[in-house]
């Protein structure tokens, strides 16, 4: 039996007894547990294929005359086919834009999940909801990086597993992270001309004491012949201090200096990147508790053991809960499935419990040496809290680093209030490429730790959707006098 | 800025500010516009600066574009096809009155 | 400890126009303000300088509304030359679009007892059919059925307004306090104490302009702030070029091209959790009343409570038990924000309220209060 897919809101059930949002490894790994013990599964995703970022396109493509994407892409494939085999229902090309948990005074708390599915938006009930959308991009605030031909590093490899395309020119990698060497290799296999590898990081000397547990980790091996594979092939500059992209209606050049000497590199592209953080939208607005995360320097949503969120219907798993990666992903994906499964099959709890705790040991297994990781690759603070003023830091609204400095010393008390003062955050990105940046700036003007600082507040709708697509939304009489005063005639008896 | 490794069997043909492109069946509209060295498709709405992509995964939203008619759409999110016509989305939008491109 | 003169709870509309006006004075004022996710209203507003259709049954109020509007060029210019933001003060008049016969009815009749009740002090409106609403207007849709139109209502940018405020008020030498709460007030030989986690100030006077903390706070200093509870909604669209010249009491383009829609009022729910049913309707109502946005994507949708009395009408009072202590709030706050800098904050200054705003008093609300059963 497989997966049914569903491309229209008319065809989505009114309730099902978990929904998963993402199709990320966590995502399908959640998904095809739930539903391998038969329960309706509702898998949501805004992609055209499963895979996420880290598998995108897996299972469009051959993977004969793609072997540039690596072992690591392909490994994925089995658990997307697996996926797709699954009796479940499966929703490519959805946009989730509201999550409400369920209300205490209902009979049947469900939580209701918005979606907009083929132009049209529906409200779906679920007994529980796991969030697996998986991370973003940890904004990169340089000067010059809205030039056009400035990108992540995680879009060169959408590019190149989606499409098949990579960098024609030459290209600039500037940042820091495991996944910047990553997609050193995959270009370079792939053919691309790459000028330098410019390591913004702090080096591993900030990383000592975690060293240990790295070095008996799965990592380290493939972690140090990566960065000597690299090296061989690559220029990488380490300690780089500051940089700056320049061109005038695109990016043509990079300055960058670092303890020694500064230099500029003519460029056709430049791609940025220093980690990813957790992708928190969609719990943020469901009102589910936030945390901020030291190691990795970002907000988190705050988990218990079993991966449940604040609301006891919404479990969270995958890099969308705790950055680790792929093949950790796919672990706490299969737990928090086994956790939710012992909720709504409490008869089998036990077996389900057993099955849990030893997806946690592989996880935990596989996340070893992972806090040496964080700490070697935390970007430095110039890279997370710009110091040029000009430096743009809301590229929707374009407000720069300047005005928002300026702003907290004009007594802005946080993000939500820096939105006031200066409509940072306002634009349809809603915070997620300037949200980061503006918790380190205000941290930094008001010495205060982030921890106490908090982040936007976000309300649905999470992602834009059209005036026409609410109103189809079904009204009550309720909302009508809320907004009109005016109670609706019943309607006529039939 | 972008070429192909590998090339796909299904192309066809679509068209941007009056220019006939190719692009590869599957790929996104942002991704056909690269691959056809269209650095910037759209002008910033405060300030009217070029912009292009920056993420191809639907956070950032600097890749917008008109589709058939239909203005700001993320062109990361939307699968090329045959006969479309994309033009540049310069900077705010119009209400339905008034289409731009 | 310290001491101040005047010091001002809450540093929204309400509290940043009395401390730039009070300032401007000659007065000494501190403004203590709450934290980044405290309720304000300064932030969830339509930007609405609105006059029509205010102060059914409650003339003082209609008339109240009015003088506001008729403050805000002067209040405006001032602003601006001050620190030279545009706030983006429109005044072109206002339409409150009708969607059925019922509807333009009920607009109708509240216009004309309004007129009526103020002896033709708001009298100035006309109730427009179809064809006269489009020719004012031709991009309204086929279920609109008319409409009235009132000149002196409009818009403002109220963000801008919110900073102009705040810069006006810190170049005018008020000291500004964000994330300092006020957990207690005590009256004092020489005034009052305020007093929080941050520690303790003096004032001889104390104004609260803490928006829906004022229930808290007023009865520790003599006075009564019984305030409903007024949820409200309003969804934001993506920016859009001009479309819309004039403004309605439900929709208005803001100066950036954003379209905020509104308005409603839920009154039964603790939650400011987005209502989608509401969202439904106000959504509906909006495209059916301009077709030509039906397409704009929804950027955000916010809720915020409102600073809502019981009659809706605001309070301004001075304590009887202890004078030097004020309270200030109003729902409606941008459209009465002139008045506020411009007519109300001179007699603080002055020591007394003015007569005419004895209607204003919370008083009235123990009668209704009464009345209903509480």
């Amino acid at each position: 039996m497989s997966a049914s897919v569903i491309e229209h809101a008319a065809r989505l059930a009114p309730c099902y007894d978990v929904v998963v949002v993402g199709a990320g490894p966590a995502g399908l790994s959640a998904a095809t547990q739930v539903a391998s013990e038969g329960l309706s599964v509702l898998v949501l995703d805004e992609n055209p294929a499963p895979g996420g970022q880290i598998y995108r396109a897996i299972t469009l493509h051959a993977q004969t005359g793609r072997e540039y994407l690596g072992a690591a892409y392909w490994s994925g494939k089995p658990m997307a086919e697996a996926f797709l085999e699954s009796p479940l229902t499966y929703a490519p090309g959805a946009r989730v834009w509201s999550l409400d948990p369920a209300s205490p005074e209902d009979d049947e708390p469900c939580a209701r999940v918005g979606v907009s599915l083929g132009g049209t938006s529906r409200h779906v009930q679920a007994r529980k909801v796991i969030l697996a959308t998986g991370a973003l991009e940890r904004p990169m605030p340089v000067p010059g990086w809205t030039l056009p031909g400035v990108m992540t590093a995680g879009a060169a490899q959408i590019a190149l597993k989606s499409a098949g395309l990579a960098p024609s020119g030459r290209v600039v990698l500037a940042g820091c992270g495991p996944l910047l060497y990553q997609l050193a290799v995959q270009l370079q296999d792939a053919g691309a001309d790459i000028v330098a590898l410019l390591d913004t990081g702090p080096g591993i000397g900030s990383a000592w004491q975690w060293l240990p547990p790295f070095l008996f980790s799965p990592y380290v091996l493939k972690g140090l012949s990566l960065l000597a594979k690299v090296r061989r092939r690559v220029r990488v500059v380490s300690g780089v201090r500051h940089l700056q992209i320049l061109g005038d209606a695109k990016a043509r050049q990079v300055l960058f200096q670092t303890a020694r000497a500064t230099e500029t590199l003519d460029a056709d592209l430049v791609l940025l990147h220093q980690g990813v953080i957790p992708e928190t939208a969609l719990a943020n607005s469901a009102g589910c508790a936030l945390e901020w995360s030291e190691s990795i320097r970002a907000f988190q949503p705050k988990i218990d053991a079993l991966g449940r969120s604040s609301h006891a219907d919404i479990f969270v798993a995958g890099d969308g809960a705790r950055i680790g990666g792929a093949l950790v992903a796919a672990q706490t994906g299969q737990a928090v499935a086994l956790a939710v499964l012992a909720q709504l099959r409490p008869g089998r709890a036990e077996h389900y419990e057993r099955q849990r705790l030893a997806a946690l040991k592989r996880s935990a297994w596989l996340q070893r040496g992972r806090r040496f990781i964080d700490a070697a690759y935390l970007p430095t603070q110039p890279f997370l809290a710009p110091q040029d003023s000009s430096t743009m830091v809301c590229r929707c609204e374009e407000v720069t680093a300047g005005t928002v400095r300026e702003a907290a010393r004009r007594g802005a008390s946080g993000p939500n209030q820096l939105k006031t003062f200066t409509r940072c955050g306002m634009g349809p990105c809603q915070g997620r490429l300037c949200g980061p940046t503006v918790v380190e700036l205000l941290a930094q003007e008001g010495r205060i730790s982030p921890a106490h600082l908090g982040t936007y507040r976000l309300r649905p709708p999470i992602k834009p959707l059209r005036l026409a697509e609410i109103a189809g939304l079904p009204a009550t009489a309720d909302a009508i006098h809320a907004v009109t005063g005016v109670w609706p005639p019943l309607p006529d008896a039939r | 800025m972008f070429r192909k490794v590998i090339a796909g069997d299904k192309t066809l043909s679509f068209r941007f500010e009056g220019t006939d492109v190719r692009a590869e069946a599957g790929d996104s509209v942002a991704l056909a516009l690269l691959a056809a060295g269209i650095d910037s498709s759209r002008d910033s709405v405060v300030s009217g600066q070029p912009r292009g992509p920056y993420c191809l995964m639907g956070a950032c939203f600097e890749c917008l574009v008109v589709i058939d008619g239909v203005q700001n759409r993320q062109g990361c999110q939307v699968q090329v096809r045959e006969g479309m016509v994309i033009a540049r989305q310069r900077g705010g939008r119009n209400t339905s009155a008034d289409p731009q491109g | 400890m310290e001491q101040r003169e005047i010091v001002i709870v809450g540093a929204g509309l309400m509290g940043a126009a009395l401390a730039w006006a009070l300032a401007g004075l000659g007065h000494d004022v501190l403004v203590l303000d709450g934290g980044d996710l405290d309720p304000r209203a300064s932030r969830a507003n339509l930007g609405l300088v609105w006059v029509s259709d205010k102060g059914l049954n409650q003339p003082d109020y209609a008339i109240l509304s009015r003088d506001a509007a008729l403050h805000w060029p002067a209040f405006a210019e001032l602003l601006q030359a001050q620190t030279g933001i545009d706030l983006q003060l429109q005044q072109p008049g206002g339409f409150n679009f009708a969607l059925s016969e019922q509807e333009l009815e009920k607009l109708t009749s509240n216009m004309a007892a309004i007129a009526q009740q103020t002896g033709g002090e708001l009298g100035r409106y006309e109730i427009l059919d179809r064809e006269e609403t489009r020719a004012r207007v031709p991009d309204i849709g086929p279920s609109v059925v008319g409409a009235s139109f009132c000149p002196y209502d409009g818009h403002v940018n109220s963000l801008r307004l919110f900073n102009a405020l705040h810069l006006a008020m810190t170049a005018r030498g008020v000291d500004y306090r964000p994330c300092h709460p006020v957990e207690r007030i005590d009256p004092a030989d020489s005034g009052f104490t305020l007093t929080g986690a941050w520690g303790s100030v003096g004032a001889r006077k104390v104004i609260l302009a803490a928006g829906v903390d004022n229930t808290r706070l007023a009865p520790m200093v003599g006075l009564n702030a019984p305030l409903m509870r007024s949820k409200g909604q309003v969804i934001v669209t993506e920016k859009c070029r001009p479309f819309f010249p004039c403004v309605s009491g439900a929709l208005r383009q803001t100066g950036e091209g954003s379209v905020l829609i509104g308005e409603s009022q839920e009154t039964q729910t603790l939650s400011l959790a987005v209502n989608h049913d509401i969202s439904a309707v106000l959504a509906e109502r909006a495209a059916r009343v301009f077709p030509v946005i039906a397409d704009l994507n929804v950027v955000r949708i916010w809720t915020g409570w409102r600073v809502k009395t019981p009659d809706g009408m605001p309070i301004y009072e001075q304590s009887q038990a202890y004078p030097g202590a004020f309270v200030m709030l109003c729902h409606s706050g941008v459209t009465l924000t002139a008045l506020h800098a411009m007519e109300i904050a001179p007699h603080i200054s002055a020591g007394m309220l003015p007569p005419r705003l004895q209607a204003f008093q919370s008083r009235r609300l123990h009668v209704s209060q009464s009345h209903c059963g509480g």
